[in-house]
């Protein structure tokens, strides 16, 4: 017998449609390899009945000859900061637990409407703040790796950390994610794993509970370039509920899929070269140019003068916008209420948010109030912002110079839970190499490149063109093509 | 909470290095120009009126068809 849950969306949308085996097998070993796996605490709510429905829906379309979708037959795992309706939607949180929306996310309908079916609802850190997946209140996501030699708990990355963590475990082919500065690649990278940002705009936020509207991003995460590219392709396309969706025709990246990258330039941002990068993360950048240039591509370095500003930008911007943006929740619509005795209105505010949010989230809604108060907002929001218009520049320069930009990831590999709690910067610096591309909403992806010594998991981040998914998923692929990256962690949980 | 806020406004502090003059603030980061609304009333069905009890269903205290809040006038 096949075991499903080695197989990736691909081989599983072309088996059901092609009668190799039915969408309800492959449901049922899913949903008993989540059930299996409650030690790494990936799933806040599993969802089998979900899909089997789906599954089932599937079959019987194949048994009457109808289109199966682009994601028949494939279950998914849903990070949980997409609205499912009458399904526990939390964004890891305190204050909306027991929230069940009445109403379906645009994303996780497009899904649902291509096939693909519900495994559960994925946990994360806490609104999509934090790079470690420690801030959720429905505790900490374990990596299904080890370091070599050592039975310590490894972080997944965050705030996708669920959804890595489940891809990675193969427990699910492939799962949501959501990148407002890097929540997408960092945990991709830290498990081993392939993810996509798409350009921002592509794929609706309508029903993503909102943390930084200007950044907030939907994408894929799975196990191959391919698998993303068809995902990506279910999740995007207009919708005129968001503002900001992009009115554009979704591409079909999977059939334009290629790994010959002759007349291309790659460029490589002399800037990430930083002080304190791991020595193996630069030999595998080093490696990640071979590649390249093994599929054809000129290297070409590039110059990103901005990059040092970008982080700090990030730490005004997102906080602001999150401090606006959770402003909703206030104990009078959903979620959460605590009414202390004899409490009015404000207390009731002040004890709910009190309450119902975590540390990581109360940090940046006082950072956020702060920048944007009266007689700070000049010299923190506005400068930040000014400064996001440098950093957009900088990649529009680089670009008349290059096709795709390669860079690491992350500065590191995974790291134990609980080693870099003490300080918030440190741990925000996890995300100093993604966060640019969030700044100019560009198209960005982490591949798997190699293990490192302590036997972890590294990738490499390809950067793109506005609207050029195209160029980044390609570029990938002739990564994947040469890394040949099949490790898979041992299975301990 | 207070020396870890006065470390991350410390730290951002480095953005003043740099010279903005003349820099617009960003705006919108791609360029994408705002669309208006079909001049109808519920032009989507999503985000159509006449939906009260849905938009009521996760209220902690829902009352006679609205939200319930503490007493705000004395």
């Amino acid at each position: 017998m096949t075991d499903f849950t080695q197989l990736g969306v691909k081989q599983i949308r072309d088996g059901v449609a092609g009668g190799d085996f039915t969408a309800r097998e492959v449901a049922e070993s899913f949903n008993a390899a989540v059930a299996e796996a409650a030690e790494l605490n990936a799933f806040i709510v599993t969802t089998p009945d979900h899909a089997l429905a789906a599954a089932d829906a599937t079959d019987a379309k194949r048994a009457k000859g109808e289109d199966l979708g682009k994601m028949g037959g494939v279950p998914i795992g849903m990070k949980d900061l997409f609205a499912t309706k009458g399904v526990q939607t939390t964004a890891a949180s305190h204050i909306l637990e027991g929230f069940e929306p009445e109403y379906e996310s645009t994303v996780s309908q497009n899904l649902w409407d291509a096939g693909a079916g519900m495994l559960g609802k994925l946990n994360l850190d806490q609104f999509a703040m934090g790079s470690s997946n420690e801030t959720s209140y429905f505790g900490n996501v374990n990596s299904p790796w080890k370091k070599d030699g050592t039975n310590a708990a490894m972080s997944p990355g965050g705030s996708s950390g669920g959804s890595s963590s489940a891809v990675a475990a193969r427990i699910a082919p492939a799962a949501t994610g959501t990148d407002t500065g890097g929540s997408i690649r960092q945990p991709a990278a830290f498990t081993g794993i392939c993810g996509i940002k798409p350009t921002y705009g592509r794929c609706s936020r309508w029903g993503v509970v909102a943390f930084a509207s200007s950044l907030d991003q939907a994408g894929p995460m799975a196990r191959s370039v391919e698998d993303c590219a068809i995902m990506l392709e279910a999740m995007a396309g207009f919708d005129p509920k968001d503002a900001t969706s992009l009115d554009m025709p979704v591409p079909d990246w999977e059939a334009a899929l290629s790994a010959d990258l002759r007349g291309k330039k790659v460029g490589i941002p002399r800037e990430y070269r930083m002080d304190g990068t791991d020595e193996e993360i630069l030999k595998s950048w080093e490696q990640g140019k071979e590649w390249l240039r093994d599929a054809g591509a000129e290297i070409v370095e590039v110059s990103l003068p901005h990059t040092k500003y970008a982080l700090p930008a990030y730490y005004i911007v997102a906080p602001a916008e999150a401090s606006s943006n959770l402003a909703r929740y206030d104990g009078v619509r959903y979620g959460l209420r605590e009414l202390p005795d004899g409490a009015g209105l404000q207390d009731m505010y002040a004890a709910t948010r009190a309450a119902g949010f975590g540390d990581e989230v109360k940090r940046r809604i006082l950072i956020g109030t702060y920048v944007l108060s009266a007689g700070f907002y000049d010299a923190y929001y506005t400068q930040a912002q000014k400064i996001r218009t440098l950093v957009a520049r900088d990649f529009e320069q680089a670009f008349t110079q290059c096709d795709v930009i390669l860079a690491p990831t992350t500065p590191t590999a995974s790291f134990p839970l609980g080693s870099l709690n003490e300080d918030p910067l440190t741990m925000y610096l996890n995300d100093v190499f993604a966060v640019p591309a969030s700044l100019a909403g560009l198209p960005a992806m982490s591949v798997p490149a190699m293990l490192n010594s302590d036997g972890l998991p590294l990738g490499l981040q390809l950067v793109g063109k506005p609207f050029d998914e195209q160029g980044v998923l390609n570029a990938g692929l002739a990564i994947q093509n040469r890394a040949n990256f099949n490790a898979q962690p041992e299975k301990w949980w | 909470m207070v020396p870890e806020l006065n470390g991350i406004l410390d730290w951002v502090e480095q953005l003043g290095e740099v010279d903005t003059a003349g820099v617009e603030p960003m705006t919108a980061v791609i360029p994408n120009t705002l669309r208006l609304r079909d001049d109808v009333v519920d032009a989507d069905p999503h985000t159509a009126g006449g939906r009260r009890d849905e938009v009521l269903a996760n209220a902690p205290a829902a009352e006679h068809g609205f939200f319930g809040v503490p007493k705000v006038i004395e």
